[in-house]
């Protein structure tokens, strides 16, 4: 990326690095080989599940899913109380919950001061497709409702185009509408086809104004993957070094296993450093994933191989 | 000076190939490994155990399977419950008679495994034919023990009340260390004909048969998961058989009190099923019985409500 002479100037995004793809594949699958144990995979496990934005975004959403989600959220597992801090045997509540803007009130509703997050997908979720007014006062909607978080879509069809600065407009239009929210921009890798296109789509929206960039809607497949989320994770390190600002990370879709995100929090670590080690600055979207961390943490504490029987579904 | 080949040194065989008459092939051993999820892994801890027989002669390189093996092992049937139990009772039967017909083409692999294991060759071959028809008798009740057990129940209310058994779901299984081939097939056969899925531990002093019985059930249309097979001690996985809260039944066949007592407890966890089948002759009648598929079946009652359709004020 050509390094801009002021910071009014929008640089040639073309001249983003390109990526070796062998390489990032590579390195990516190094981080499954870091041998996590006992204590460590405890306070792993605890942060995973302090890290996950609990997601519901189906059609078939209704009040109650979302209410039910919200306790959820609250109160992972009924037997161990949560929100206590660092009390001994505390499990802690997820970050965030991740629903369609319509469902935004309902869902501060019911988290009430508990300090979990709503954020709220906008902007024509899932494919982007409307137009930049439509998505502006989608976006609004959402922060109106009480959104603290906004998760956009980028349009992939004009980055396919290679109109790089209507992308890039449309971020910055959309931070401009989110005000205080903080704003997530789904990069969705899974059309964006090589990594070359994902460090460029990178670079464009943490240059636009994102807080957080974010790999998939969850509706495509390949969502997120290691190696997909170290280019991310990548882009983010240089622009880092450029400018000083620190932007988050959010791989969503596909991790559904508590060993997968351990693994995810080890690139983390090693790409970032311990200060991205916080919900603040990465998250996890998921739905299922949040069952399986419950049921390796009682694994821990009991001794017992669990069964997703005696977990609640939602 | 010229070299002379001496032609007596070295001769040629008619394939072609150089012969020499003071070396022998070479056998190609057979690996013995584990069964999982329709899969042959070999065991994740990277262990063996090598049972000899009674005249010393070392079997094979076992695997000494772990707890995670039996985890990777519980993930795979439970996986496999809802298409297994799913299936048409007839269509299970099916696959019971295609194990039988398996386990007739491979014989004499069965019998000579036998025959290491310290059995005699008439035993042996006793035993695999009576292995190959419990499969068939399972194979026939498949479609025939729900009716006979079910049941339409009177009741003083307008309603349609019937008990029908159902699979209880992931069953752990830790076979008869004797009849390591009848024993394996008695226990597990009626467990999959009601339409569960099991994890068994194969006898630990003769595994062979073990193995090669999965090599048959890997061959006959039975689904991967529905039956895993595991390699290794009792001493060391029977607890973990035991509490797993995601096993609904344990079959436990040695006769071993502590070990007894212990599965007892640890059943209480999640409340699961547990069956001991120490004192059973499995060459005998009464090692054979629908009674062994009820073991593992769970009553369900319905109640159905009816009205009086012809009658007048029903409704509901």
């Amino acid at each position: 990326m050509a390094i801009a002479k002021s910071d009014q100037m929008i640089p040639d995004f073309t001249l983003s690095p390109h990526i070796d793809q062998v390489g990032v594949e590579e390195r990516a699958s190094r981080f499954t080989k870091r041998s996590i144990k006992k204590e460590s995979k405890m306070n792993g496990l605890k942060l995973v599940l302090n890290m996950i934005d609990l997601t519901t975004l189906e059609g078939k959403d209704t009040d109650g899913k979302v209410k039910q989600l919200c306790y959820k959220a609250m109160h992972p597992h009924d037997a161990y109380t949560p929100l206590a801090g660092d009390s001994e045997g505390a499990i802690p509540s997820v970050a965030a919950i991740c629903v369609y803007p319509s469902m935004v009130k309902v869902a501060k509703k019911a988290l009430g001061n508990s300090g979990i997050k709503v954020a709220s997908v906008a902007t024509a979720f899932p494919s982007g497709q409307a137009p930049r007014d439509i998505k502006i006062r989608d976006t609004k909607y959402a922060v109106n409702e009480g959104a603290d978080e906004v998760d956009m879509v980028i349009s992939r069809g004009k980055f396919h185009a290679g109109e790089y600065n209507f992308v890039f407009d449309e971020i910055a239009c959309i931070k401009e509408a989110c005000g205080k929210a903080r704003l997530k921009v789904i990069l969705e890798t899974g059309e964006l086809g090589t990594f070359d296109k994902v460090r460029r789509a990178s670079d464009i929206a943490m240059l636009a104004g994102a807080d957080f960039i974010k790999t998939s809607t969850g509706k495509i497949s390949p969502a997120a993957t290691m190696p997909v989320t170290l280019v991310m994770l990548e882009a983010i390190r240089d622009f880092y070094y450029k400018t000083g600002k620190m932007i988050g990370m959010k791989p969503a879709g596909g991790i559904s296993k508590s060993k997968l995100a351990l693994h995810y929090l080890v690139m983390v670590k090693e790409v970032l450093g311990e200060d991205w080690l916080t919900n603040q600055w990465f998250r996890f979207g998921a739905s299922s994933l949040a069952n399986d961390v419950l049921m390796q943490i009682l694994k821990e504490k009991t001794g017992l191989y669990q069964s997703a029987n005696y977990f609640s579904v939602d | 000076m010229e070299k002379t080949i001496k032609k007596s040194a070295l001769s040629i065989s008619e394939n072609g190939l150089e012969k020499k008459n003071s070396s022998k092939r070479l056998e190609v051993l057979k690996t013995y490994k584990i069964y999982i999820g329709g899969q042959f892994p070999r065991t994740e801890s990277g262990r063996y155990y090598m049972p000899a027989n009674a005249a010393g002669t070392k079997l094979a390189n076992i695997c000494l399977s772990s707890r995670k093996d039996f985890r990777d092992a519980v993930v795979a049937a439970r996986a496999a419950v809802s298409g297994w139990s799913g299936r048409a009772a007839f269509n299970r039967s099916q696959v019971l008679y295609r194990m039988a017909e398996m386990l007739e083409g491979r014989k004499a692999q069965f019998i000579q495994e036998l025959v290491l294991q310290d059995s005699t060759k008439a035993k042996a071959e006793k035993e695999v034919n009576l292995a190959i028809d419990r499969l068939i008798h399972y194979a026939g009740w498949c479609d025939k023990f729900q009716q006979l057990f079910s049941a339409v129940n009177p009741v003083a209310s307008s309603h349609f009340n019937f008990s029908v058994p159902e699979p209880t779901g992931v069953v752990s299984i830790i076979a008869p260390q004797g009849d390591s081939l009848l024993g394996l097939v008695s226990v597990i056969a009626p467990v999959i004909a009601g339409g569960n899925t099991c994890v068994v531990l194969a006898s630990e002093t003769k595994p062979l048969c073990s193995v090669t019985f999965a090599e048959v059930l890997n061959s006959s249309d039975l689904p991967g998961g529905v039956v895993n097979i595991l390699t290794g001690k009792p001493a060391e996985l029977a607890s973990w058989f035991v509490d797993h809260m995601d096993v609904n039944a344990t079959i436990y066949c040695e006769n071993n009190s502590d070990r007894r007592k212990m599965i007892r407890e640890k059943s209480a966890t999640n409340l699961k099923r547990v069956i001991f089948y120490d004192k059973i002759n499995w060459y005998s009648d009464e090692g054979q019985s629908p009674y062994f598929i009820m073991d593992t079946q769970e009553i369900k009652t319905t109640w159905h409500p009816v009205e009086n359709i012809a009658g007048a004020g029903g409704g509901y």
